[in-house]
């Protein structure tokens, strides 16, 4: 099953140097690379520079910043393909920032129509 | 629990229930999906009332639902899909094994399977007893719903959402593997004792005790205990509940009101539970892994082998909290422990325990912490003290019939002589559970 590991974490928590978080997120890209689980992964750019777009009663509205002010930012994601939610699970209790952010684990749905379309 | 005491249709309701529930084990297995493996038994027992009564009961009944509910969960999957069943999402129903044969059951580890699915961790507390209820014990929507005073659209709800969440989100009706079994374990027992707590203690409303859910988790750890021998704990946790049991005749009076441990009619306590619970208890502490549940039932085990509340082995009791503080410290076990220490070793010996407990404020909304502190401070001759500990007691007390018996405890303070209620102490029931769901600490 495919999961996608989102990673949220509030920008002033992690007690480590950038250096050291730097090295560890490598580590854990590239065991999850060695696993062969690995659809995809993207990191983003940081919350504050994010534009939200609404189109509403035919109005393009931007607003400068995410979609939701939030104390945890999302960060970027992992997309696993894994055999159940246990081993998505053990997979995001991994993440280097598990222990003072959050990794939000949701299945991803298949079968949908709009996939049909991308062959 | 619909069957109004007549014995012949209690046991005809929990065959019923064990058959439906084995079916659904076994096909929520094979399927990943508990909302096929319902749909599918319902169709195939609504088929049994049809066929059966035109045709006679079949030599294997079981067999027959089993084989029943699998075609139909089968050709619904079939219906259901333009495209071919992916065979790695609902194992066992590829190509090559898509047959018409059920799926043998090996041992109970379908049941087994399913209790875990209910317990995963990644499901809400209040969400994985009523799947545990709903689909181990199989009670009825309506029966969950009356047992936890929630109306019944709600409970159904949350099961909707639950079972969208066990296929959705993959989680598996299998076993844990040796790693993560402990742990899941554990969480498997606090739904069952939650269950069993509800019954024994209602948290609020008026009534005090539920006996059919005491029953209903009793089943559930008997059924534990048939499935996983070998776990010490699964057995503590049944002799605990079974102990606990044992005293439910005598701990509500005609009235409904409650009656303290120290006063109950120890002849009224039923033996046999009490055997029963003892030699589990005995065959567990055998094995050599000791854990806080059997630490429990063996606390539970010198109350009820105990002549009267005074005669009670309290410098063993105390000892047992002692290990269990070691082994699973928690601010309500000190409270249980200054309880026992208050009486083998004198009221201030108890406030002594109790005063850190107190000052944390960890335990500020718990009644039986006010109630174990207002006794200590009577039978230490503090009048004026404890009654204002026994208002904050009854404060706290969300069940009603224990409420009484609090403003009973605290007028009776107020208006007595200094030491005219010595040696009736609140003995404060142990309660395993992190959550801080309230729960009668008066003694029974």
């Amino acid at each position: 099953m495919k999961y996608a590991l989102l990673i949220y974490s509030a920008p002033d928590t992690s007690e480590r140097p950038y250096a050291e978080a730097r090295e560890a997120w490598v580590d854990y890209a590239r065991a999850v690379k060695e696993a062969g689980i690995l659809l995809g992964v993207e990191q983003l750019a940081e919350t504050d520079t994010a534009t939200s777009v609404r189109v509403r009663g035919g109005q393009r509205l931007l607003t400068d910043g995410p979609f939701l002010e939030t104390k945890e930012h999302l960060g970027g994601f992992f997309l696993i393909d894994v055999p159940d939610l246990d081993t998505a699970l053990d997979w995001a209790a991994r993440m280097p920032h598990a222990a003072s952010g959050t990794a939000e684990v949701r299945a991803v749905r298949t079968g949908m129509a709009w996939q049909a379309v991308l062959g | 629990m619909d069957t109004d005491g007549d014995p012949v249709a209690g046991v005809l309701e929990h065959a019923y229930r064990d058959e439906w529930s084995a079916v659904v084990a076994t096909l929520a297995r094979r399927l990943g999906d508990l909302q096929a493996a319902e749909d599918a038994a319902a169709e195939a027992f609504a088929a049994a009332a049809r066929v059966w009564a035109r045709d006679g009961t079949p030599p294997n009944p079981g067999g027959w639902l089993m084989t029943t509910a699998w075609r139909k969960a089968v050709d619904q999957l079939r219906g259901n899909r333009a495209i071919a069943v992916d065979p790695q999402q609902f194992p066992g129903t590829g190509a090559a094994s898509a047959s018409d044969a059920p799926p043998v059951t090996v041992g109970g580890d379908d049941q087994l399977g399913l209790v875990f699915a209910c317990c995963h961790p990644a499901l809400a507390l209040e969400v994985r007893v009523a799947l545990t209820l709903r689909f181990v014990a199989g009670l009825t929507t309506r029966q969950i719903a009356a047992a936890f005073v929630l109306p019944e659209a709600t409970l159904a709800q949350r099961l909707v959402r639950a079972k969208r969440k066990i296929s959705e989100s993959g989680i598996r009706f299998e076993v844990p593997g040796p790693d993560a079994l402990a742990g899941r374990l554990d969480g498997v027992h606090a739904v069952v004792y939650l269950v069993f707590n509800e019954g024994y203690a209602a948290s609020g409303g008026e009534q005090l005790i539920h006996a059919d859910l005491c029953e209903e988790a009793i089943w559930l750890g008997r059924l534990l205990h048939r499935l996983l021998p070998e776990d010490t704990e699964t057995a503590g946790l049944v002799a605990l509940m079974l102990l606990h049991h044992s005293r439910a005749a005598a701990r509500q009076d005609p009235d409904g009101g409650a009656v303290l441990l120290a006063d109950q009619d120890r002849a009224r306590w039923d033996a046999a539970l009490i055997a029963d619970g003892t030699a589990i208890l005995d065959a567990a502490v055998a094995r050599r892994r000791p854990g806080p549940y059997q630490i429990e039932a063996a606390i539970a085990a010198l109350h009820a082998a105990a002549d009267s509340f005074e005669a009670t082995d309290w410098p063993q009791i105390a000892a047992l909290y002692g290990t269990l503080a070691r082994l699973s410290p928690s601010p309500v076990v000190e409270v249980n422990r200054a309880v026992a220490v208050g009486m083998a070793d004198g009221p201030h010996a108890g406030l002594a325990i109790l005063e850190p407990v107190l000052a944390s404020g960890a335990l500020t909304g718990y009644a039986p912490l006010h109630a174990a502190h207002a006794d200590l401070l009577e039978r230490a001759g503090l009048a004026a003290e404890a009654s204002a500990a026994w208002a904050r007691a009854e404060r706290a007390m969300g069940n009603a019939a224990l409420q009484r018996e609090l403003h009973r405890r605290r007028a009776a303070t107020a208006g007595s002589e200094l030491g005219s209620r010595r040696g009736e102490p609140a003995v404060v029931r142990y309660k395993n559970f992190p959550t801080g769901v309230e729960t009668s600490g008066l003694g029974p």
